[in-house]
């Protein structure tokens, strides 16, 4: 259970974000997370409720978007999304591959936030 | 009155550790240390494989050292320092995984000067979970996996079967009294990490260490270009 450690990451990487850009409040993070992050999304949304007290993004929404393995096979040259990570092989012609392309993803893309429009100090 | 704004950030949540791993990777590469991260469940034989691994590594003349990760106690690192290999125990007081900074910061205490070394293992806390997500500036990231875990644990644990370089399969000496179905185990391991090297042990009768040890010593001669001493 290492996703409160992970929230508390996330948290102060988007805190120092708000505060440097003067938001006054934050209302959504999003986030990428991908399938072999070894991150569980309901533990990590557990988590970011109690990392989260006390800071600019207190009562936020954690927005996750959850991005599946995609490999790429040599065979068919081509990349291919797989619906597992139990078997790193091509859905199409079954050759293994370990050339991932996509799936490892633990990432902030953005915040959502509110801010004055007229702020006293920026 | 107040209006909503985007700000864009794209950044890794891991970074602080990440970049802090990167440091230490570093300090081991201007060192020529080799580092080898040990993980698996508790109770796969970690222990006892690095017990085994620092004795024999001794005797052929090289010069190991091991930090150990445990919840709590010192009794590995008790158990470990008697092969005579410099040993130091990360107490993490609960928490489920090392990460780069307790690394950094043991090693900083403890005063280990990495020029008199040339291997270093750090055990993971017994774990296969959380320990998958932490860079700690290795070269080698080693499963291991006992015969007595059952053959899918590769499946139920892929993430960390798949960040790791190598399998070691441990207690291979009571591989036949646990039914431990080789062929499976091979083929779960391969499923999840294609092309992954595994190497089959017993750390108890000694079966294997030899080519375990062979292929650490040759690992770090190729990490760091060196020609055999």
């Amino acid at each position: 259970m290492h996703e409160l450690s992970i929230a508390q990451n996330l948290v102060e990487i988007a805190n120092t974000a708000a505060q440097r850009a003067n938001v006054q409040r934050v209302t959504a993070v999003r986030l990428q997370l991908g399938a072999l992050a070894g991150v569980v999304k309901d533990s990590l949304l557990f988590c970011y409720d109690i990392a989260s007290a006390g800071t600019l993004l207190e009562g936020s929404q954690l927005l996750i978007e959850e991005l599946p393995v995609v490999i790429y096979c040599p065979q068919c040259q081509q990349t291919a999304t797989l619906d597992t990570v139990q078997a790193f092989c091509c859905p199409v012609c079954g050759t293994f591959s370990n050339d991932i392309r996509q799936g490892r993803e633990l990432e902030i893309l953005s915040l959502e936030a509110e801010e004055d429009e007229h702020p006293t100090h920026s | 009155m107040s209006t909503p704004r985007i700000l864009e950030i794209r950044r890794g949540v891991l970074e602080k550790n990440d970049i802090l791993a990167h440091t230490l990777r570093d300090q081991f590469n201007a060192a020529h240390v080799l580092v080898i991260n040990l993980v698996s469940s508790p109770g796969a034989g970690k222990t006892a494989l690095l017990e085994d691994t620092l004795r024999r590594l001794i005797q052929a003349g090289h010069r190991p050292a091991a930090l150990v990760g445990d919840l709590a106690t010192d009794n590995d690192a008790n158990r470990l320092a008697r092969s005579g290999a410099p040993v130091r125990q990360i107490q993490t007081g609960g928490n489920c995984h090392l990460e780069a900074d307790m690394i950094s910061t043991h090693l900083t205490d403890w005063g280990l000067d990495l020029s008199q070394i040339e291997f270093l293992f750090i055990e993971n806390v017994g774990n296969l979970v959380c320990p998958a997500s932490y860079d700690l500036g290795e070269h080698v990231r080693a499963v291991v996996l006992s015969v007595t875990e059952g053959e899918d644990k590769p499946l139920k644990y892929p993430t960390m079967f798949h960040s790791a370089d190598i399998a070691v399969l441990t207690k291979m000496d009571i591989a036949v009294a646990v039914e431990f179905d080789k062929p499976v185990a091979l083929a779960n391991i391969q499923a999840v990490h294609p092309g992954m090297m595994v190497m089959e042990t017993s750390a108890k009768t000694g079966v294997g260490m030899e080519n375990w040890i062979q292929h650490l010593i040759t690992s770090r001669e190729n990490t760091f270009a060196l020609v055999a001493e």
